[in-house]
């Protein structure tokens, strides 16, 4: 079997991320580039199967810029066989059309039985380029999944949604996407680091995959909020409740 | 006045969704709203009616047997006609899991264009204008698709409004199979109704637990806390992790973003990836024993206590003031 996993290079969230105001893109240079999490478990996910058997090939798929084949080469250090960057400079106004054109007309050459993804990236927060990769791929989808039991002919899994939960599957090929119920990602060892080094990454342009570069939607204008700031703190002396239910009183919350 | 084809996603046990109130109303502020519903039969008189009390003019209503058991696709087929049929300046979901599928699906398909967890939406001179709430409401941007349809997903309560009630008209179409294949819903299992407690998303009072509660057994206090206060009940991911609560209450980064007049944190810390769920809160208590917790930086009212002596005093003085 070969599964794909799209994994998406972000800002880290763990400081304060920035817009450049003058594109209303995403700031890169304000934060360490790191693997979303959530695709990384996605990641995890691929790589338990091929634990399990060992003729699977994983391979990442990352749009991106330069720094993205850093996210690669880790995850080739955890295990992935190979990986391709689709790298253009043309691409870097990209919105989720253009990605999800893009992310797709790579995975067209990629012969996927299984593509993995993250339920949704820390950066857009979008959840809906998986939907749409799919969709150009004419593959059914299951999307948001707590669980997943992979098969040799179909998919099935646990499916989280506001309403509760379903069970569904369908039949490969097909496209999933984890949310954090799954599994964290594995560490990489030495060995898998080594080895990474020799693994093949392909990288492909818009021209060479045939796609166009013309984004569909457009940033009009930003605002940055004014930070917030610290309140009034009081340490509990044994009328600390006695004060909250005043502070709720005089600001007219209860 | 212009179409705007709005995605309801009815459960299969065919009730409104609580997204549809704000949906139906931003529909009617960028034109004529075109509900599209998918549905096993017909609609119910009541459905009808509880979609014309939330402003549905037009409900183009698809049913079919196999429409609970095809996972999405209906939805993307039903939508499709209706862009076809109604001609639309725009189109919205929710961003609920089924919405954003639903929406992406329907943008590649026709060729429009994605707004995506949208907050707002105006139209200006026939132009729609989108706001997002981007980086934990640390900014906000205005976006548009100048050149195609926009396919617009909402945040669900996000939009505090309700447009005008009226009498629908319903057009019924049967649903078709959809082409290629597709992934099925083999059974559901319903999350639990809570009609006592408001919806965390859209909440005016938030009361939200963290590690710093220790055990599912021991996060009743949270609820009862929230209860005194007619809140909804949110957590922290350590506590969705340690399975003091369900996935679904998670506030943050990864989970819901909430926007209360009140957020009340128990023995939550703050982490950045916190925070960006639920800093644009008008007012934030926080209630934690150590000093130096982050969660502070950013409380109108920080109480550095112990959780398990503070709040049930608390509740017991809010309950007395009934
Ligand atoms: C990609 C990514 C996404 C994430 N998304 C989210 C998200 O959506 N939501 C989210 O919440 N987190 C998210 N996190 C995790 C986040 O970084 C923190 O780990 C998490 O918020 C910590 O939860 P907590 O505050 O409950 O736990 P802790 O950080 O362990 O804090 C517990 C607090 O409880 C206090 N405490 C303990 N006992 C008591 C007591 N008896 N009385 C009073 N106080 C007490 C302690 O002093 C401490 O401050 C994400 C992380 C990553 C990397
Ligand atoms: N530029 C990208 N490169 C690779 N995968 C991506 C990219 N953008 C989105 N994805 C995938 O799509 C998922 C959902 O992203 P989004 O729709 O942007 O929230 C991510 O978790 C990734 O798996």
């Amino acid at each position: 079997m070969k599964i794909v996993v799209l994994i998406k290079q972000v800002p880290d969230t763990a400081e304060e991320r920035r817009l450049d105001p003058g594109t209303g893109r995403v700031d890169r240079q304000a934060n360490d580039p790191v693997i979303d999490e959530i695709t990384e478990r996605a990641l995890e996910l691929a790589l338990s199967v091929k634990d399990k058997d060992k003729s699977t090939e994983v391979a990442v798929l990352a749009m991106g810029p330069e720094e993205t084949s850093k996210a690669i080469r880790k995850a080739l250090s955890m295990g992935a066989d190979s990986g391709i960057h689709i790298l253009d400079p043309a691409l870097a106004g990209a919105d989720i059309t253009l990605t999800a054109a893009a992310l797709a007309a790579a995975l067209k050459g990629a012969q996927a039985d299984l593509i993995i993804a993250g339920n949704e990236s820390t950066d857009g927060r979008a959840g809906i380029v998986p939907a749409m990769v799919a969709e150009h791929l004419g593959l059914p989808l299951l999307g948001a999944l707590a669980s997943a039991a992979i098969g040799a002919g179909t998919v099935s899994g646990e499916r989280l949604n506001d309403a509760g939960t379903q069970r569904v599957s369908a039949p490969l090929p097909a496209m999933l996407t984890v949310t954090e119920s799954f599994e964290e990602a594995r560490f990489p060892n030495f060995k898998g680091i080594m080895g990474a080094k020799r693994k093949p990454v392909t990288t492909l342009s818009a021209s060479g995959l045939g796609i166009a570069t013309e984004p569909l939607s457009t940033v009009i204008d930003l605002e940055q909020r004014p930070p917030r700031t610290a309140g009034r703190k009081i340490i509990d002396e044994g009328d600390a409740a006695a004060q909250l239910v005043d502070f709720l009183v005089t600001q007219r919350l209860i | 006045m212009q179409n705007v084809v709005v995605l309801i996603e009815l459960t299969h046990t065919g009730h409104v969704p609580a997204s549809a109130r704000g949906l139906l109303a931003v529909a009617t502020r960028l034109g004529t709203p075109v509900a599209v519903t998918v549905s096993e039969i017909p609609l119910e008189a009541s459905t009808v009616a509880a979609l014309g009390e939330l402003g549905a003019v037009t409900i183009h209503a698809a049913h079919g047997p196999s429409a609970h058991s095809i996972l999405v696709a209906h939805l993307v087929d039903a939508l499709d006609a209706a862009v076809t049929a109604h001609a639309p300046a725009a189109v919205l979901a929710a961003s609920s899991v089924d919405g954003r599928e639903a929406a992406g699906r329907l943008a590649v398909r026709t060729g429009a264009g994605v707004l995506v967890d949208v907050v707002d939406a105006h139209s200006i001179d026939g132009k729609i204008t989108t706001t997002h709430s981007v980086f934990g409401g640390n900014y906000t941007v205005h976006a548009a698709v100048p050149g195609a349809l926009p396919i617009i997903t909402l945040r669900s309560g996000a939009i505090d409004e309700q447009a005008p009630a009226v009498t629908p008209e319903v057009l019924n179409i049967e649903l078709a199979a959809p082409p290629g294949t597709v992934a099925t819903i083999d059974s559901y299992s319903d999350a639990p109704e809570n009609q006592a407690r408001p919806e965390l998303r859209g909440a005016a009072t938030v009361v939200s637990g963290g590690r710093g509660l220790g055990s599912a057994e021991n996060f009743v206090l949270v609820e009862q806390l929230a209860d005194a206060l007619g809140a909804a009940v949110g957590a922290s991911r350590a506590a969705v992790d340690a399975g003091f609560i369900s996935q679904t209450a998670q506030v943050g980064q990864t989970g819901v973003s909430v926007s209360p007049q009140l957020y009340v944190a128990l023995g939550i810390s703050g982490a950045i990836q916190h925070r960006a769920g639920m800093q644009t809160a008008k007012t934030i208590v926080a209630i934690n024993q150590d000093e130096d917790a982050p969660i502070f930086e950013i409380a109108d009212l920080g109480i550095v206590g112990d959780v398990f002596t503070v709040v049930p005093q608390a509740i017991e003085l809010l309950n007395a003031r009934r």
